[in-house]
C-alpha cells in the first residue's frame, strides 16, 4: 500500500515541500500526491525527477491530479 | 497543444519566457515607459490606484494597459489549455494585508522585483542592495516554511469568483478606452492622468496592451515567478525558475546596450534613490510579503487571471498598500525615503514576523 500526501489546495511551495521531505525519508518504492493544480503538477513532477523518482502514472480526476511517483 | 504545453514547462521554455519579458520591457522604455521601469508590476500598480483617485500624488497617476494585459492575457492562456480553476478561500484578510505590506516595501525601494532586474539592466547601482534585499526576505520566509508556515488550503468555488477579477480588470479597461488622455489635462472624465513625472511617460495604448498580454499570455503558461526562482533555489537547490529570472536581465542589459539605454551608476539614475540600507531593507520587506503569499507580484496577476481568488485579493491589497504610501508619506522619491518610510518599513516587518510565526496550522 503507497502512502498518500494530500496537497490539494496548498499554494506554493507546499506540495513541493511535502513531497520532497516524504520523497527523501523513503529510499524507493511508491508516493501518490494529490494536487489540483498544473503549476503543482508540474512543480511536483520537476522535484520527484530531480530526486530520481518518476512518475508512473498522472491521472487527472475531474479537476485535479493524482500522481503515482516511483523508484525502483 | 501538449507540444505547446511541454516546451513552456521546460528549462528553454521558461529561458525563452525570460527573454521575452526582459526584451519587451526594455523596449517599452524606448517606447516611451519611465527610464528602467519598462514593467514594474508594483509601480504600475500604484499609478492605477492613482488613476482612480485612491491617493492623489500627481507625479504617478495612469491607469498602465501592461497591468491590464497581464491579467487578461493570462486568462485567455488559461481557458485556451483548460486551465482556468475558480478557487479561493485561503486567509484572504491576511493575503490582503501581504499584498499592502509588500507594495509599501516595493515603494521604499521604488520597484518590484520585475524592477530591480530592470534597473540592474540598465545600470543602475542601487538595484544591487534592492536584489540583496529581495534575496533576504526571501530567505526568511522560507525559515518560516521550514517551520511549518501555510496559508490554509483553498477551495474549488463558483465560476464567478474566479471572473470577478477578470471582470474589474475589463471595466477598467473600458474607463481606459472611454476617458483617454486630453493633453496638458490632469483629468478626464473620472480617471487621473499625470501631466509630468513618471506617470506622464507611457507607450502608446495599443503597445501597452499588446506587450501586456503577449507576457500575461506566457507567463501563466510557463508560471514564471521572480520571487519562486530565489525561493525555490534556496529551498530546493532548484535551478528552473531561476533560469528565467536571469534570462530576464540578460535579455534585458543587451537590448539596454543595443538601443543606447546602459547607464551605470548610482546618482542620478530614473526613479531611484541612493539610501543603500533603505534599499535594501524595503524589499526585505517586499520579498518576505511575497514569499509569505507564495508569488511574485505578476504572478499574482497571473494567478488572479486564471481564476484564483486569493491572488486576486492580494492585487487588490497591493493597490490599497499604494494607496497608503502615498497618503501617509510612506512611499520614497528620488530624494530618498518618505517622512514616514523608515517607520512603515519596520512596523511591515514586525506584522509580516507576526504572520510567519502564527499560521502555522498543519496541513495533514
Amino acid at each position: 500500500m503507497s502512502e498518500t500526501i494530500d496537497a490539494r489546495g496548498l499554494s506554493c511551495p507546499q506540495p513541493v515541500l511535502l513531497t520532497m521531505e516524504k520523497l527523501k525519508s523513503l529510499t524507493q518504492g511508491e508516493l501518490v500526491v494529490l494536487v489540483d493544480t498544473d503549476t503543482s503538477r508540474e512543480n511536483v513532477l520537476r522535484a520527484a525527477a530531480s530526486l530520481g523518482w518518476q512518475a508512473r502514472e498522472v491521472r487527472a480526476e475531474g479537476s485535479e491530479f493524482r500522481l503515482t511517483l516511483e523508484k525502483t | 497543444m501538449s507540444a505547446i504545453r511541454d516546451f513552456f514547462a521546460s528549462r528553454r521554455g521558461i529561458i525563452s519566457v525570460g527573454v521575452l519579458i526582459g526584451v519587451l520591457a526594455a523596449l517599452l522604455q524606448k517606447w516611451g515607459n519611465p527610464g528602467n521601469m519598462g514593467i514594474c508590476v508594483a509601480c504600475f500598480e500604484r499609478d492605477i490606484a492613482g488613476a482612480i483617485g485612491l491617493h492623489r500624488a500627481a507625479v504617478v497617476q495612469y491607469l498602465r494597459p501592461e497591468i491590464l494585459g497581464f491579467v487578461l492575457g493570462a486568462m485567455v492562456s488559461a481557458f485556451a489549455f483548460r486551465e482556468f480553476r475558480p478557487r479561493a478561500g485561503s486567509a484572504p484578510i491576511v493575503r490582503f494585508v501581504l499584498g499592502m505590506l509588500a507594495m509599501i516595501g516595493a515603494l521604499v525601494f521604488l520597484g518590484c522585483p520585475w524592477r530591480a532586474l530592470l534597473r540592474l539592466a540598465g545600470g543602475d547601482g542601487n538595484a544591487i542592495f534592492g536584489l540583496l534585499g529581495l534575496v533576504g526576505g526571501i530567505w526568511i520566509g522560507t525559515l518560516f516554511f521550514k517551520q511549518g508556515y501555510n496559508l490554509g488550503r483553498t477551495q474549488s468555488t463558483y465560476a464567478s469568483v474566479g471572473w470577478l477579477f477578470p471582470l474589474i480588470i475589463l471595466g477598467l479597461l473600458a474607463l481606459r478606452l472611454i476617458f483617454p488622455q486630453i493633453p496638458d489635462k490632469d483629468l478626464s472624465g473620472i480617471l487621473f492622468y499625470s501631466v509630468k513625472g513618471p506617470g506622464s511617460q507611457h507607450a502608446a495604448l495599443a503597445i501597452s496592451l499588446a506587450v501586456g498580454l503577449a507576457v500575461g499570455f506566457v507567463a501563466q503558461r510557463s508560471r514564471f515567478c521572480t520571487m519562486g526562482a530565489l525561493r525555490d533555489l534556496i529551498l530546493f537547490r532548484q535551478m528552473h525558475l531561476f533560469s528565467g529570472m536571469l534570462a530576464l536581465l540578460v535579455a534585458a542589459f543587451l537590448t539596454n546596450l543595443l538601443v543606447s539605454q546602459f547607464k551605470p551608476g548610482f546618482a542620478g539614475q530614473p526613479v531611484a534613490h541612493t539610501m543603500e540600507l533603505w534599499n535594501f531593507a524595503g524589499m526585505v520587506v517586499a520579498g518576505l510579503a511575497f514569499a509569505l503569499a507564495g508569488g511574485c507580484p505578476g504572478r499574482q496577476l497571473f494567478m488572479a487571471g486564471e481564476g484564483d481568488g486569493d491572488a486576486a485579493v492580494f492585487v487588490l491589497g497591493m493597490l490599497v498598500g499604494a494607496a497608503v504610501s502615498h497618503n501617509f508619506g510612506l512611499a520614497s522619491s528620488p530624494k530618498g525615503v518618505g517622512p514616514y518610510g523608515i517607520h512603515a518599513v519596520i512596523i511591515s516587518l514586525a506584522v509580516l514576523v507576526f504572520i510567519g510565526f502564527t499560521m502555522r496550522q498543519k496541513t495533514s
